[in-house]
């Protein structure tokens, strides 16, 4: 055990807030000085979250004791490999944020580069804590930066989006108190392991308030996994944020699906005894009609933004089912999947904002109005009679072929992340040969296929419009700034897709020690034990 | 006590959702208000409500962990106030930018055609 990579668990934490504390005391002026701050910071969590990720699993629980206070009294932080996953795709999401932030959006408003880092601090710290009133202080931290980021560039648009985000999370963090402090009232304590081991022995009289008060936490996190009906805020908010804003905004609301997989597996779990699967049916059914809403606007979107935050709802919708599903190798699919939709969504995210740029202000409108009505495009071949074709720039050519990706990525085909993230949901609810299939994992399989479908029917009518149909007025402007981050994010999908094995082998020991969290509770609890007996 | 407590959380949480469903800006913004303080009421008293306690320890009383007030939902609501008297000032800015940007202070940022 030593104690260098004992330290590194907070590194995470404390990287980006020292990074964006002195971002605020550099001022915006000096940009070179904060732009190369953000930088430093960005590529130094990118290495830490890779080293966390290597050493993933050996130790199978590494806990961080802050002020070396037992586990019961103080705060702790757990990596295990869920956070370590979590980090990882936090700090990618960050440099790409950052570098495409660079080629405009950082200077179309105020403190673009410190929000970006507090957001990053309050990610990792959701990700890393222990226990649930951290939780609640790190989802703060983490929803402050990203009204600023959500509100970056103002506008109109924008600041009416924002107003209801606020609202709505405002509203959510009381909620998410209310149930932290019926927990505390019932349970006496706040650390999620300690939670579980008490569970077990809650006087009878006592469980139903128990559950009451996590089943109101548990609201709290499915508004922010924007889960039917709670979810109308996030495709406005999204659609209107700036494209680098939008890519970090994307793993926000996987963070609801992160305290659900982690909160209610531990408490929830096979081994919780008279307790176990409480609200297992609530999270498969609002994750199905989810899928479907989701689905419906998708295909009802009629533009690029909207269809991006449709999709987000369609991602959020098929995790909490699969998690809701039940089954320990489901959940190891719905992990790879969210790696996969993750990537893909804040790749999405960046592209459209580029894309938008060389058309024509509404013609998105126009692309729907022809298609309803039929008109425009009868008098094309009476006027040019020579031409074979058109012939489009290099760069439109790439953004199409990212968006093709993205496409694959998103509708779950092959060859790319998102098929195999389907399949390995979809094959163990099938079930070993010959076993009943039940019911409900076939409503879940049509679920997954469908939301495919009509992700793929949308996003094929979007491409032939932007980049066939109309093509670009002008050829869009586009930095090497902007595209780099698109291709490491499509890299890292790739990567996915050709490492699949070791991925899926990864995912499915996460989804293990999800399920049976006695390693989690011995990590955290035993180290108390360890202390109570003066060892160190 | 005890009933006095919860009263007046019900009322303050009652009239805290109310104003929230309202249309205008300016109520919701009370409203949010009224359900945190609400909300802090509730984390105060899930430390267990007594009155006419001594602050540490009786004269002449020996000190046991009974006695002690529970600090921890102290703590919290500590923390939660200032969160919530954070968020309500950021809220507060964005809702003047709405009123400055859309002309209303409709939470839509437009009027409702009637």
């Amino acid at each position: 055990m030593s104690a260098w990579t004992d330290h590194l668990v907070i590194a995470p934490i404390l990287v980006p807030m020292l990074a964006g504390a002195a971002m605020i005391l550099a001022g915006d002026r000096r940009r070179r000085t904060v732009v190369v701050m953000g930088f430093t910071s960005t590529v130094l969590l990118l290495a830490f979250a890779a080293l966390l990720l290597g050493t993933a699993g050996a130790p199978e629980v590494r806990i961080y004791r802050l002020g070396d206070w037992p586990a019961m009294f103080g705060i702790v932080l757990v990596q295990d490999r869920l956070s370590s996953l979590m980090l990882a795709l936090v700090a990618v999401l960050g440099l790409a944020a950052f570098v495409s932030s660079l080629a405009r959006w950082d200077r179309a408003g105020a403190h673009f580069h410190p929000l970006l880092q507090f957001q990053l601090m309050g990610l990792n710290g959701a990700f890393l804590t222990g226990d649930l009133f951290n939780l609640f202080v790190f989802f703060e931290v983490m929803l402050a930066a990203s009204y600023g980021l959500a509100l970056h560039g103002s506008g109109t648009a924008r600041v009416r989006a924002g107003l209801h985000y606020i609202v709505i999370n405002l509203v959510a963090s009381l909620l998410f108190l209310i149930g932290v402090s019926v927990i505390y009232g019932i349970s006496g304590t706040l650390s999620m392991a300690d939670l579980a081991a008490r569970m077990r022995d809650v006087a009878e009289a006592d469980r139903a308030l128990l559950e009451a008060g996590l089943a109101v936490m548990g609201i709290a996190f499915l508004i922010k996994a924007a889960v039917w009906p709670l979810g109308f805020w996030l495709p406005g908010t999204y659609a209107a944020a700036t494209a680098p804003a939008a890519a970090i905004l994307s793993i926000l609301s996987k963070v609801g699906v992160y305290a659900v997989l982690r909160v209610w597996l531990l408490l929830f779990g096979d081994e919780a005894g008279a307790s176990a699967g409480f609200g297992g049916q609530v999270l498969l059914a609002g994750g199905l009609v989810t899928i479907a809403f989701g689905s419906v606007a998708v295909l009802a979107a009629q533009n690029l933004p909207r269809l991006a935050g449709a999709s987000v709802l369609v991602s959020s919708g098929t995790l909490l089912a699969a998690v809701g599903s039940g089954g320990q190798a489901v959940t190891g699919g719905a992990l790879f999947y969210l790696a996969s939709s993750v990537l893909a969504l804040a790749t999405l995210f960046l592209l459209i904002e580029l894309v938008e740029r060389g058309r024509d202000v509404g013609a998105d409108v126009l692309a729907v109005t022809r298609e309803a009505f039929g008109t425009g495009e009868e008098k094309e071949d009476a006027l040019e009679p020579e031409e074979v074709g058109v012939a489009i720039p290099a760069i439109v050519a790439i953004l199409g072929l990212a968006f093709m990706a993205c496409a694959l990525l998103l509708s779950g085909l092959p060859p790319l992340s998102g098929f195999l993230a389907k399949f390995a949901m979809m094959a163990p609810l099938l079930g070993p040969a010959g076993a009943p299939v039940p019911a409900a994992s076939w409503v879940l399989i049509a679920a997954l296929v469908l939301s495919g479908l009509a992700t793929l029917v949308a996003m094929v009518r979007m491409g032939i419009d932007v980049f066939w149909a109309s093509p670009p007025a002008a050829v869009p402007r586009v930095s090497l700034l902007e595209l780099a981050p698109i291709g490491l994010l499509l890299g890292l999908c790739v990567g996915l897709t050709v490492a699949a094995g070791p991925v899926m082998d990864f995912m499915l020991a996460a989804a293990q020690s999800l399920h049976a969290p006695g390693t989690y509770l011995d990590g955290v609890l035993g180290s108390t034990a360890a202390l109570r007996e003066g060892r160190p | 006590m005890e009933l006095v407590v919860s009263l007046a959380i019900g009322v303050l949480a009652g009239s805290g959702v109310w104003l929230l469903l309202r249309p205008r800006t300016f109520q919701v913004i009370i409203g949010l208000s009224l359900l945190s303080y609400a909300v802090n009421l509730f984390i105060f008293s899930t430390g267990g409500l007594r009155s006419g306690a001594a602050a540490i320890l009786a004269p002449g009383q020996e000190g046991s962990l009974g006695q002690f007030a529970d600090p921890l939902p102290q703590a919290l609501v500590l923390t939660a106030i200032v969160i919530s008297f954070a968020t309500t000032a950021l809220l507060l800015v964005v809702l003047l930018a709405a009123r400055g940007l859309t002309g209303t202070d409709h939470v839509d940022g437009r009027e409702r055609e009637r």
